[in-house]
């Protein structure tokens, strides 16, 4: 057992992760592939999307894997920030907007 | 900014660059790429032969007005290795005798800057080759002794190949120094202005993107898209075809690879992405690549690492179409370059 949850190389062992279990890796990894295919969606704007998600679940595999596509793909920095920004919105939002039922709770309670 | 040769950089000589691709930076074995021979031998493409070869590809001098950090050939203003007649002279007879090259690919450096470029292109035309000259479009603007040359790529009817690593000025000036994206975009409206790159007008302007940085270039289709959509909105210009080459760990590429601790990563990146329908298509199974000295190569990389061709003669003063045609192609780590992802060759992607 290591003595760290991350590691940089294991993102590029991703591509295992089927040995303890195939069927259900390929299957994840044939859905995944089509997921991220241009369709009504392009490759790149799907790109973009995956490195906002990836900042808002806090995966840093997932933020290094989308920082280089969605480079390499041409999105710029400032877009690429903005994304984050987004994602960062909507945690913030989420937080707060659980505040509305904090304040109910409260006036409920409250005389 | 310099060229390697001029800073005396360790890595304008060939042979230490061909030392880190086999044996890693520190020289110790610690970092081993899996020989790129081995992968060919497990598809069944080594020994690797060339198919029928109809690309004659004459790098006619190292000079340029540019010095771009990913530049293969290491070319600059300080360079000043140039092509003399005497060895156009042998090119033209290789290409007077051998009816199998259709097309002559003449690069650089800039290879306008030589001062025997226009004789040179006038006298290929008269044998009746389709020529490709691959410009750096600031050129056009660099001198006015250049800036007639849209008509005379038209005159001869001259496919234009150009580097335009990305459609916004940041990501390209980056690559290529301040500046380059503004006069690159007023060389492209010039050469739109003689029917370059317009439907119908046969005149062909092709551009190449180059990843500004340490990563495999994205789908060709779709960036040619891209390009063509902004180009056309931004600056009203418009081309016939986007060809995405992937940079090669050689030489000012390679030097930026190391200075920016991106080698060992984008290396595995280059072979983890081995494509085996790629190695199959590599462009030196139909190109010739000559030399500005005249020594003959596989490629326009073997050549700037000075791998010559495994055949008797090795100058084009000693051309034998038999020996060429039945050679083995000379590999090495570099190679890994051409065959990731969707290929790529002088013409992008070598896959779809």
């Amino acid at each position: 057992m290591t003595n760290h949850y991350y590691d940089a190389a294991d993102l590029g062992k991703f591509g295992s992760i089927g040995e303890y279990q195939k069927d259900l890796a390929d299957k994840f990894f044939a859905w995944y592939g089509a997921a991220f295919a241009d369709s009504a969606l392009s490759a790149k704007e799907k790109s973009l999307i995956a490195l906002a998600v990836a900042h808002a679940v806090q995966c840093p595999y997932c933020i290094d894997a989308y920082s280089s596509d969605a480079y390499e793909k041409g999105w710029n920095e400032a877009q690429m920030m903005e994304a984050v920004h987004i994602a960062a919105a909507i945690k913030g939002g989420a937080a707060l907007v659980h505040g509305v039922q904090m304040m109910n709770k409260v006036k409920e309670i409250a005389m | 900014m310099k060229s390697l040769k001029a800073q005396g950089n360790i890595l304008a000589d060939a042979h230490e660059q061909l030392d880190i691709l086999e044996h890693g930076v520190n020289h110790d074995d610690a970092f081993r790429l899996v020989p790129f021979q081995q992968k060919l031998e497990a598809i069944g493409l080594f020994p690797l032969k060339p198919v029928a070869i109809d690309v004659f590809q004459v790098n006619i001098g190292k000079m340029c007005n540019q010095v771009c950090r990913h530049c293969h050939v290491d070319a600059g203003p300080d360079r000043k290795e140039i092509m003399t007649r005497k060895t156009m002279y042998q090119c033209l007879e290789v290409l007077q005798k051998d009816v199998s090259f259709k097309t002559v690919d003449l690069t650089g450096g800039a290879p306008e800057m030589n001062p025997d470029f226009r004789w040179f292109v006038e006298e290929i035309r008269k044998l009746g080759k389709h020529i490709i000259v691959r410009c750096n479009l600031t050129i056009i603007l660099a001198n006015k002794k250049y800036h007639d040359l849209p008509l005379f790529f038209k005159q001869h009817a001259i496919e234009v190949v150009s580097s335009l690593p990305y459609f916004t000025r940041n990501r390209t000036d980056r690559q290529r120094g301040d500046g380059v994206f503004e006069d690159s975009i007023k060389a492209l409206q010039m050469l739109n202005e003689v029917g370059y790159g317009k439907e119908n007008s046969g005149l062909l302007l092709n551009l190449v993107y180059n990843p500004a940085g340490a990563f495999l270039p994205p789908s060709q289709a779709n960036l040619e898209k891209e390009y063509k959509e902004a180009l056309m909105k931004e600056y009203g210009i418009s081309f016939n075809n986007l060809f995405a080459i992937t940079n090669l760990p050689i030489s000012r590429y390679l030097d930026y690879l190391l200075q920016s601790g991106n080698y060992e990563k984008y290396m595995e990146k280059l072979i983890t992405a081995f494509n085996p329908s790629a190695a199959a298509n590599v462009m030196c199974r139909n190109t010739l690549s000559v030399g500005w000295d005249g020594f003959m190569y596989d490629c326009d990389f073997n050549q700037m690492l000075d791998l010559k061709i495994d055949a008797p003669g090795k100058h084009i003063a000693a051309y034998q179409a038999a020996d060429i045609k039945n050679r083995s192609i000379v590999l090495n780590q570099h190679c890994y370059g051409c065959t990731a992802g969707a290929g790529s060759s002088c013409g992008g992607a070598v896959t779809t």
